[in-house]
C-alpha cells in the first residue's frame, strides 16, 4: 500500500462534509414519455414513506395514470402554484416544511417570469442544498446537450431544457427502460399497430439514454475508485490507444480506431512518443498524423520518455486502455539488441490489454 | 384457434445482480398480460423467500416442476414437456442461465426455453449481464467474480426484446442490509463477496452498455428505409472477417469469447481453426485432445465457424487459410513466458505477425490475472 495522498484525503473529507449538509439528488432518466418514469419515482416514494421516511410531493405531472395516482396516494402534497398555466413549485413552503425526501416529477420546466429561479432545476438545487433529498425525473429530449441528437432523430425537441452537467452531477441516476412497443401502446392505447418508424426513432433514443447513463455510472465508478485509492483497470468501457510513429500507417490505424471506438461506444486515444534526431520527412509525417488523429476526434498526447515501450504501457495503464493499436513497423524501430524487438516487448508487457498489429502500407 | 407455426417471442429482463427486481418486474408484466386475457403460466419461478415477489405469483397458474434424483438428493427442474402439453400463450421462465441436473434432456434452461419458443410459446425470462458468455473474462477481470453459468451471446442477441432493470447499487445494498434479498447470514456473506459497491457499479454499467448494444443491433441492420441516424456515417468500411487460432491451452477459451465479442460488435464473420500437424489428433496427449475438442465445441456453441486444418507449419497454414478466406483480422493468444529457447527462435506469435503483413493480428490480453482490484 502506498501512503495516502493528502490531496485525496482532503477531497474525501470535503466530499463527506458536503454530503452531510446536502440532500441526495436522484434522477430517473427515460428516453421518452411513457416508459414509466413517474411510476418508478412515486413507487420509490411510496416504499420510502411506508418505511417511515418523511416524504412529500412537491410536483406531479398535470395528467397521471391510475398506477401513478395509486402509488402517490397517502403521501403529503405541497401543491404547486400556478402562474399563467405553468405549475411552479412552492419553494418557500417546501423549505419551511423541510421533509426528508421531496418528490418532483418533471425536472425540465421553465418557471414564469418573476419566479425566484428561472428554471425548475434551480429550485431543485436549492432544495437539495437545504439538506432535503429529491427524487426527480427527466426525459432525454429535455437534456440540452442531447437536443441536437433528438432533433436529428425525431425532427423536434422541446424548448425547456436542463443542462447535462446538472444531470451528470446527481448523486444517483437511474435509467427507466422499456421496449418501444410498450411506449407506443402507453401513448395510443391497446390495439394500435406498432408504427415501424416511431419504433425505430424510439430505439435510437433508448440506446442514447442507456449510453448516457452508462457514462454517468462510469464517472461515478471512477470517482469511487479515486476516493478509495483503488487503482485498477476496470474494463467496462472499451478504450482504444493508437500508437503513432512516423513510419506507421497512422491514417489507417486511426480510421479503424475511430470505427472500433464508435462500434463499442468507447473512447479513442492517440499518442506519439518523442524520438530524438528525426529526419525532416519524419517530422512532417508526425505533424500530419497528429492532425489526422485530431480529425478522428482522438484524445491526442505527445509524450517524452527514454523507453518508448515503457512510456506507451504506462500511459495505457493510466488511461484504462483495453486495446492497443500498433503498426507492423514497430518490429524494427527502437531496436534494442538485448530486449528483443519493441513489438515483442510491447506484447509481452501489455498483459491485460489486447494488442492489434496493423499491416504495412 | 388454429395452430400457428410462428416462433414464440423471447423477452429478457436483464439485471446486474440478484435483488435488482428482475423477477418482480417479469411477474408484474405476466399479471398485466393475464389481466388482458392472455393465457400465461409460470413455467419456472425461484421465490428466494422474497415476500413482494411471492405475493405477485398469487393468481398465476404455475406448472409443477419436475423432480429429479441426482446423487441421492431430490432436485427440481422446469418441466418443459408439461409446459408444452399445457400450451399457454406465454410462459414465465425465471433464472434463464440455469444449468440443468446432469442427465436432463437439455443441458441448459435456455435450451428448454428455446423448445418452448419453437413450439410458438412466448417466453419471459430473467438473467444478469454477467451471464453473457463473451463478458465472462471481462467480468472476472474487473470484479473478481468468475461466473459459471453462461449464455451464448447469440441467444441474447436474438431475443425479441431486452429490457434493463435498473436499481442503484446503494439502493440494492440497502435492500440487502434490510434482508429483502437474502436471509441475514447469506446477506452478510454476499456483502463481503459479490455485493461490493465498485463491483456492482461496474456490472451495472456493463448491463446498460449491453442493453444499448442489443437495442442498436435490433434496429439498425437491414432496415433500408430508415432515416440516417444523427452521428455522421463515414465511408463504408470493408466487411470484416475474424479468424481465431484455437489451441489446446486454457487461454483459448478467453480468446474465443473475446474474438466472438469483437466480431459481433464489428458485425464481422467469425471463423475458428485448430491447426493440427497430423491428419488425426494422435500427436496430442489425451488431455490436450480433450481440451481442443472442448474448445471447438465451445466455439461452435457461440456460432463460430470452426475447422481443423492440417499442416506442420502452424503459422504458414494459418495465414494461407486466412488469405484464402479473405480474413481481415487474426486473433491469437499471448505467448507464455519466454523460455531460453525462444530467445533464439521466433515464437508462434512473431511468426504469424511476420507472415500476415497484409492483415491485422490481435494478440488477445490475458484477462485471467486481475491487475489491482478491490
Amino acid at each position: 500500500m502506498t501512503r495516502p495522498d493528502p490531496d485525496a484525503l482532503l477531497r474525501q473529507v470535503q466530499a463527506e462534509a458536503r454530503a452531510a449538509q446536502r440532500g441526495e439528488l436522484k434522477i430517473f432518466v427515460g428516453y421518452a414519455s411513457g416508459v414509466g418514469k413517474s411510476f418508478t419515482l412515486f413507487d420509490e416514494g411510496r416504499r420510502r414513506h411506508k418505511r417511515g421516511e418523511d416524504v412529500v410531493i412537491a410536483a406531479m405531472q398535470p395528467e397521471v395514470g391510475h398506477d401513478v395516482a395509486a402509488a402517490a396516494q397517502g403521501i403529503e402534497v405541497i401543491p404547486t402554484g400556478n402562474v399563467a398555466g405553468v405549475p411552479v413549485i412552492d419553494l418557500p413552503a417546501v423549505l419551511r416544511r423541510h421533509p426528508g425526501v421531496c418528490l418532483i416529477d418533471g425536472l425540465a420546466y421553465d418557471n414564469p417570469a418573476g419566479s425566484r429561479h428561472r428554471k425548475r432545476y434551480e429550485d431543485v438545487q436549492e432544495i437539495v442544498e437545504h439538506g432535503i433529498s429529491v427524487l426527480t425525473s427527466i426525459n432525454l429530449e429535455y437534456i440540452a446537450e442531447q437536443q441536437e441528437f433528438v432533433r436529428a432523430v425525431t425532427g423536434a425537441a422541446p424548448a425547456d431544457t436542463v443542462p447535462q452537467s446538472f444531470v451528470v452531477s446527481a448523486d444517483e441516476v437511474v435509467v427507466v427502460d422499456a421496449p418501444p412497443a410498450m411506449v407506443i401502446e402507453e401513448r395510443n392505447g391497446d390495439g394500435v399497430a406498432l408504427h415501424a418508424r416511431l419504433a425505430q426513432q424510439l430505439s435510437q433514443l433508448r440506446e442514447r439514454a442507456l449510453l448516457l447513463t452508462a457514462d454517468v455510472v462510469d464517472r461515478h465508478l471512477e470517482a469511487y475508485l479515486e476516493l478509495h485509492g483503488i487503482e485498477s483497470s476496470w474494463g467496462t468501457q472499451e478504450r482504444i490507444l493508437v500508437c503513432m510513429t512516423p513510419r506507421a500507417d497512422a491514417t489507417a490505424m486511426l480510421a479503424s480506431g475511430r470505427r472500433n471506438a464508435d462500434r463499442f461506444h468507447g473512447e479513442l486515444f492517440a499518442i506519439y512518443v518523442n524520438q530524438p534526431s528525426l529526419s525532416p520527412q519524419d517530422k512532417i509525417a508526425n505533424e500530419r498524423n497528429i492532425k489526422v488523429a485530431r480529425a478522428e476526434r482522438a484524445q491526442v498526447d505527445v509524450l517524452d520518455g527514454k523507453d518508448p515501450v515503457a512510456t506507451i504501457l504506462h500511459y495505457a495503464r493510466e488511461h484504462g486502455i483495453t486495446q492497443l493499436f500498433v503498426g507492423h513497423n514497430l518490429r524494427r524501430g527502437w531496436r534494442s539488441r538485448w530486449q528483443g524487438s519493441p513489438l515483442d516487448r510491447l506484447i509481452h508487457g501489455a498483459e491485460g490489454i489486447d494488442v492489434r498489429v496493423f499491416p504495412h502500407r | 384457434m388454429a395452430e400457428s407455426p410462428k416462433r414464440g417471442r423471447l423477452k429478457i429482463f436483464l439485471g446486474y445482480a440478484a435483488g435488482v427486481g428482475k423477477t418482480y418486474q417479469m411477474l408484474t408484466e405476466a399479471r398485466e398480460l393475464k389481466d388482458k386475457g392472455i393465457d400465461v403460466v409460470v413455467a419456472y419461478f425461484e421465490p428466494h423467500g422474497r415476500k413482494d415477489t411471492m405475493a405477485l405469483i398469487e393468481g398465476l397458474e404455475v406448472v409443477p416442476r419436475r423432480t429429479v434424483e441426482y446423487k441421492g438428493s431430490l432436485l427440481e427442474e422446469m418441466d418443459t414437456d408439461a409446459v408444452l402439453r399445457r400450451r399457454p400463450e406465454v410462459a414465465v421462465v425465471d433464472e434463464f442461465p440455469h444449468t440443468n441436473v446432469p442427465g436432463s434432456p437439455r443441458a441448459k434452461r435456455w435450451e428448454d426455453a428455446h423448445v418452448l419458443l419453437d413450439a410458438g410459446i412466448d417466453v419471459l425470462a430473467t438473467m444478469n449481464v454477467q451471464h453473457v458468455e463473451s463478458l465472462n473474462d471481462q467480468i472476472w477481470q474487473s470484479t473478481g467474480v468468475r461466473v459459471r453459468e453462461t449464455i451464448p451471446d447469440w441467444v441474447v442477441r436474438q431475443a425479441d426484446e431486452v429490457v434493463m432493470i435498473d436499481l442503484t447499487p446503494r439502493a440494492l445494498l440497502n435492500r440487502l442490509e434490510r434482508g429483502v434479498v437474502y436471509p441475514p447470514d447469506r446477506a452478510r456473506a454476499a456483502l463481503q463477496n459479490f455485493f461490493r459497491e465498485p463491483t456492482l457499479v461496474a456490472l451495472r454499467e456493463l448491463a446498460m452498455r449491453q442493453t444499448a448494444y442489443t437495442v442498436e443491433t435490433r434496429h439498425h441492420p437491414g432496415e433500408e428505409e430508415t432515416p440516417a441516424p444523427a452521428p455522421a456515417a463515414t465511408a463504408v468500411p470493408p466487411k470484416e472477417r475474424v479468424l481465431l487460432l484455437i489451441e489446446p491451452n486454457p487461454e483459448s477459451a478467453a480468446l474465443i469469447r473475446r474474438g466472438r465479442r469483437v466480431a459481433d460488435y464489428l458485425q464481422a464473420d467469425c471463423l475458428g481453426v485448430y491447426v493440427s500437424p497430423t491428419e488425426d489428433l494422435r500427436h496430442l496427449s489425451e488431455e490436450d485432445r480433450d481440451r481442443i475438442q472442448r474448445h471447438l465445441s465451445f466455439a461452435r456453441g457461440l456460432q463460430v465457424d470452426t475447422r481443423v486444418l492440417t499442416g506442420e507449419d502452424i503459422a504458414n497454414t494459418l495465414v494461407t487459410f486466412a488469405r484464402q478466406e479473405k480474413v481481415t483480422q487474426i486473433f491469437v493468444v499471448r505467448q507464455q513466458e519466454r523460455t531460453l529457447r525462444s530467445w533464439f527462435s521466433e515464437g508462434l506469435v512473431q511468426q504469424i505477425v511476420n507472415l500476415a503483413q497484409d492483415m491485422q493480428v490481435t494478440v488477445v490480453a490475458d484477462r485471467s490475472t486481475r491487475p489491482g482490484g478491490a
